[in-house]
């Protein structure tokens, strides 16, 4: 099955980057106000939005905080109530405060982590009323704090970064939902379900009884994908037949996780107006996606020694489907961590050790390598004032990205934002190691790189799991749930507090001591701190984890 | 932080009708009207009795049937779920070869197909490789006293290449495998 997984693998990458180059522009476009919604005028003023009022970056910050938190608590409601509430054919009732806690603040935060099987846990209304908005509205928060921050380099002495309010509504309106409805209908075609009848009971040939989970599915799976939140409406995700039902829905559903994220980078590239930085930023992300791709499909292929001593074929199909096959699901997990998305078409936990080396260490760079909707590339940027940081050491002159320079304040707030989901990570697997937990499904160095990916799914807001984790307890849904909120705002707020400082000064024409944020040297410079700074801070970690397991593999 | 509540709760309020109401509601409408089949599960109906959905794997245990791979929650239709478990684990080893045992039980030589050894990941797959499938056809064949040559013909005749000539990989679909294969029982030449 291997001869096509080349093909695969670079077609798949043409299309993203194919993709890219469109939906940079639509973004673009709507974020700096050349299109607008048909009666938004309407809903802005029954919001008593003025749309010319800028905000400051501290501002804006509030706001996103305060959207969110109202989105925390309608989604705790709606899963504690759903019990009494419509929309629940299957008579499932509320759920535990504790998962509430954790589902709600999952969502919100475009990390979609699941320590449920939605098909058993959730109802319709609880889906569709809860997640699917948070999955629109967390996607639409990053996307505009994205434009925030390259507003802060694109302006001159000013506190205005924009207005949040106009900024998430256009691009839930503008982008999302009309991209979702069109993608939800090629799902349907090709198999997924949309309907909000009860559980099918069949008969099966063989003999027994089947009793079939079905239901408002592919509405649902179409946002999570282009949003970058990855929460599925089945327990398995994109490995369930229903929610990933052919080659061709994988295809444009791992096209679709990751093809937003992509655009943003020339987006960014048009809003800070040096669209050549855009595409350097592009092609950093581009590099080390290539490099993680080669690194995972190379360590899925080895032969496994299990299987081998069975004389059975010694590819390790263990946790994938047979349509897909090892390419396409080696693909999805590395552009899935890549992307911050965290849908799944195939079980991580079964990967080969090396395999999720690599997607945890994409997930503990902090999600910049394409990362979440906006998230990536304002996750990025704190890698390059690090880069612009470390080269202006190197020759001795004040750093400087895009025309403004960078000084202490800016460098305080990027260390800030850098370490506190890392610490988030590190101190949250020490504190389940030290509590001890019986919710470890794997023995030895894979238990702990269950635990270690657990952490980092949740801190780099990505979701994907480890499966065999038993996260549904108290203890596991809280600190998952803290780790969330810190991998979330640890950044957000941070990156808003640079951007109005950087408003504030003016933007200098380059001059010849200037660093292009373009060209060859830039791009090699910020992969090389990118990579520097990820295994400075987590080497010791995967060590005891996928290396140990891949080096002390029993015989 | 007043100024902020009126526009946050307002557009909550909008957006949830839109996205979370609107959207979903149109979406099935339409998905309903122009693909009433899938949107419904993609059900197998045989005289009124639901025999299960093209897409979702079920128990074929029996020797005269194909068997499907592996299955980690037991075919359970709500619960979908992978073994989880590391491939360089004993608990993993050790189910791979209860499984080959069982497989050697059946007559089977040779090299295993491994799909018929590993779980799938969602534990519903309701797909064989083309090997798999070829490698039950002694066993169905002699239970059914059938040629073996004649249910060697059905499985070829079934398998789906990849998708668009490239993507995924070549697959046959058990379900609808053992429907043909009833036919092939009760009278064919």
């Amino acid at each position: 099955m291997t001869p096509t997984d080349g093909l695969q693998m670079f077609l798949f990458l043409a299309v993203v980057l194919a993709a890219a180059v469109p939906l940079g522009w639509w973004c673009h476009r709507l974020l700096d106000g050349t299109w607008r919604i048909p009666g938004e005028t309407w809903l802005f003023r029954l919001a008593g939005i003025d749309p010319a009022v800028g905000y400051s970056g501290g501002h804006y910050a509030v706001a996103v905080l305060c959207l969110n938190g109202v989105g925390i608590a309608v989604v705790m409601t709606l899963l504690l109530l759903q019990g009494v509430l419509p929309g629940n054919p299957q008579g499932l009732p509320g759920t535990s405060w504790h998962l509430a806690f954790n589902t709600a603040v999952s969502f919100a935060t475009n990390t979609n982590w699941q320590s449920y099987g939605g098909e058993s846990t959730l109802s319709y209304l609880s889906q569709a009323l809860g997640l699917t908005v948070q999955n629109f509205l967390s996607a639409a928060t990053g996307i505009a704090v994205m434009a925030a921050v390259a507003r802060g380099f694109a302006r001159s002495t000013t506190t205005d970064l924009g207005n949040p309010w106009v900024d998430i509504t256009r691009v839930t309106l503008g982008l999302l939902v009309p991209l979702a409805a069109v993608f939800a209908l090629v799902l349907v075609w090709q198999g997924v379900p949309q309907t909000w009848g009860p559980s099918v009971t069949a008969q099966p040939l063989a003999s027994g009884e089947q009793v079939i989970a079905v239901g408002p599915a592919a509405s649902q799976i179409a946002i999570k994908q282009l949003g970058t939140n990855g929460g599925g409406f089945f327990n398995v995700n994109s490995a369930h037949p229903f929610e990933n039902p052919t080659p061709l829905t994988n295809f444009l559903q791992c096209l679709a996780l990751i093809a937003i994220p992509a655009g943003l980078a020339l987006t960014w590239g048009r809003l800070v107006a040096d669209r050549r930085h855009g595409r350097a930023v592009l092609l950093v992300m581009t590099l080390l996606l290539v490099t993680a791709l080669g690194s995972a499909w190379w360590s899925e292929t080895r032969p496994v020694a299990g299987l081998a001593g069975l004389n059975a074929e010694p590819v390790n199909l263990e946790g994938k489907e047979v349509r897909f096959g090892i390419g396409p699901s080696v693909t999805w997990l590395v552009a899935t961590t890549a992307a911050s998305n965290g849908s799944v078409n195939a079980m991580h936990a079964s990967m080969q050790p090396v395999t999720t080396l690599v997607g945890m260490a994409l997930m503990q760079v902090g999600e910049v390598v394409f990362g979440g909707v906006g998230s990536g590339v304002y996750g990025l940027v704190l890698y390059l004032l690090v880069t612009v940081f470390v080269a202006g050491l190197m020759v001795g002159r004040s750093p400087e990205l895009l025309g403004k320079r960078i000084e202490a304040r800016e460098m305080k707030w990027t260390a800030v934002a850098l370490l506190g989901p890392s610490a988030a990570i590190l101190l949250g697997t020490w504190l389940a190691c030290a509590v001890g937990s019986t919710s470890i499904a794997n023995p030895g160095a894979s238990g702990f790189s269950e635990v270690l990916y657990a952490l980092s799914s949740a801190a780099g807001n990505n979701g994907s799991a480890f499966a065999g984790l038993n996260a549904n307890t108290p203890f596991w849904n809280v600190l998952l749930g803290v780790a969330m909120l810190i991998g979330r705002y640890s950044v957000l707020v941070p990156v808003l507090i640079l951007a109005g400082s950087l408003a504030a000064k003016p933007r200098r024409a380059a001059d010849a001591g200037t660093m292009p944020a373009h060209g060859p040297l830039f791009i090699l410079l910020v992969a090389a701190v990118i990579v520097l700074v990820g295994a400075l801070t987590f080497l010791p970690a995967l060590v005891l984890g996928p290396v140990l397991a891949a080096l002390g593999s029993p015989s | 932080m007043p100024a902020l509540l009126r526009p946050c709760l307002v557009l909550m309020v909008v957006l949830t009708l839109i996205t979370g109401v609107l959207y979903p509601l149109v979406v099935t409408v339409a998905a309903q009207t122009a693909f009433p089949h899938q949107a419904a599960g993609s059900l197998v109906v045989e005289e009124g009795r639901v025999l299960g959905s093209t897409l979702i794997g079920q128990p074929s245990d029996g020797p005269g049937w194909f068997w499907h791979r592996p299955s980690a929650c037991g075919w359970d239709a709500r619960a979908s779920s992978g073994a989880n478990l590391a491939p360089v684990t004993p608990p993993q080893i050790q189910a791979w070869h209860d499984r080959a045992t069982v497989l050697r039980a059946t007559g089977l030589t040779g090299t295993l197909p491994v799909d018929l050894v590993t779980a799938s990941g969602s534990g519903l797959d309701p797909h064989l490789s083309p090997a798999a499938a070829l490698a039950q056809v002694p066993r169905i064949a002699a239970h059914r006293h059938l040629n073996p040559q004649q249910v060697r013909t059905l499985v070829e005749g079934m398998v789906q290449g990849p998708d668009l000539g490239v993507l995924g990989a070549p697959r046959v679909e058990v379900l609808a495998l053992n429907r043909a294969l009833r036919t092939l029982g009760s009278g064919a030449p």
